[in-house]
């Protein structure tokens, strides 16, 4: 039955305009969009801090709070493992490794910690950044959620 | 909703639910304008009401230490969860923060 289970494929893909506001929009259609796997409160909320870092770092860094363009949302739910795909068509990273760095951040004036990346890597199983000057960044990042729903669907 | 109360030299601040960047921006600046107004030398973040934080709630208690140390100041944190004290470590926060309970 589980194995069953694990085979599922589901997609959902939703863009909005990048301002702040949208920032818990984000975050609460990603963990709907998984809440029918039983995922841990734990992975949820890694799954909404990933979510909440990337669309955060697309409307602050990627348009500079111009709010003049989208971000794209794009889940995919292969069996138990979610990949999550954050894209804007702003200003792109110059350098991804330092970007990177912890506590590196190149808007310390907005109270900004640069634990942004260090986050995403810590609370998500994968993560790949992609950026092209000029033309945008896409992060993508995967989980493997519910497993704890093996071991309570045990009894 | 966030809370200021300024008892003695201490501001308090009791976080919102949730603290991402669209919150941190209005809380950044209020506790700013009680730290200079009111000459507040310590800060003491509460996180009892707080369900979610990103990096965005690191960066106001570093902006915020930044802006009292210099003058001798402490800034303290408590009610935070296990996550929230990950986070904390991730970043140094807690070597800078003195974390109660």
């Amino acid at each position: 039955m589980m194995t069953q289970m694990n085979e599922q494929k589901n997609e959902m893909e939703i863009s909005f305009d990048a301002v702040s506001q949208n920032e818990s929009f984000a975050r609460v259609a990603v963990a709907a969009f998984v809440t029918h796997l039983n995922p841990t409160m734990e992975e949820i909320d890694d799954v909404r801090t990933a979510v909440s870092e990337a669309v955060t770092n697309a409307i602050i860094h990627g348009y500079e709070k111009r709010d003049c363009g989208k971000v794209y949302l794009h889940c995919r739910l292969k069996g138990d493992v979610l990949q999550i795909e954050v894209m804007d068509k702003g200003k792109g990273i110059e350098n991804i490794e330092r970007a990177m760095e912890p506590l590196f951040t190149t808007r310390p004036d907005l109270d900004r910690s640069g634990m942004g990346f260090a986050f995403m890597e810590a609370f998500m199983d994968d993560l790949e950044v992609e950026s092209e000057v000029g033309k945008g960044t896409t992060i993508r990042m995967t989980k493997k959620l519910g497993s704890s729903a093996w071991v309570d669907s045990e009894d | 909703m966030e809370e200021f109360q300024v008892i003695n030299n201490y501001l308090m601040i009791k976080l919102p639910e949730e603290v991402d960047h669209h919150q941190a921006t209005t809380i950044c600046k209020k506790a700013d304008h009680y730290i200079l107004q009111q000459n507040v030398s310590n800060v003491v973040f509460d996180f009892e009401d707080t369900k979610f934080m990103d990096s965005s709630g690191i960066g106001i208690i570093m902006g915020r230490y930044r802006k009292i140390s210099c003058f001798g100041g402490k800034v303290y944190a408590i009610h935070m969860d296990k996550k929230m004290e990950r986070m904390f470590d991730m970043a140094g926060l807690n070597k800078i923060v003195e974390v109660l309970e």
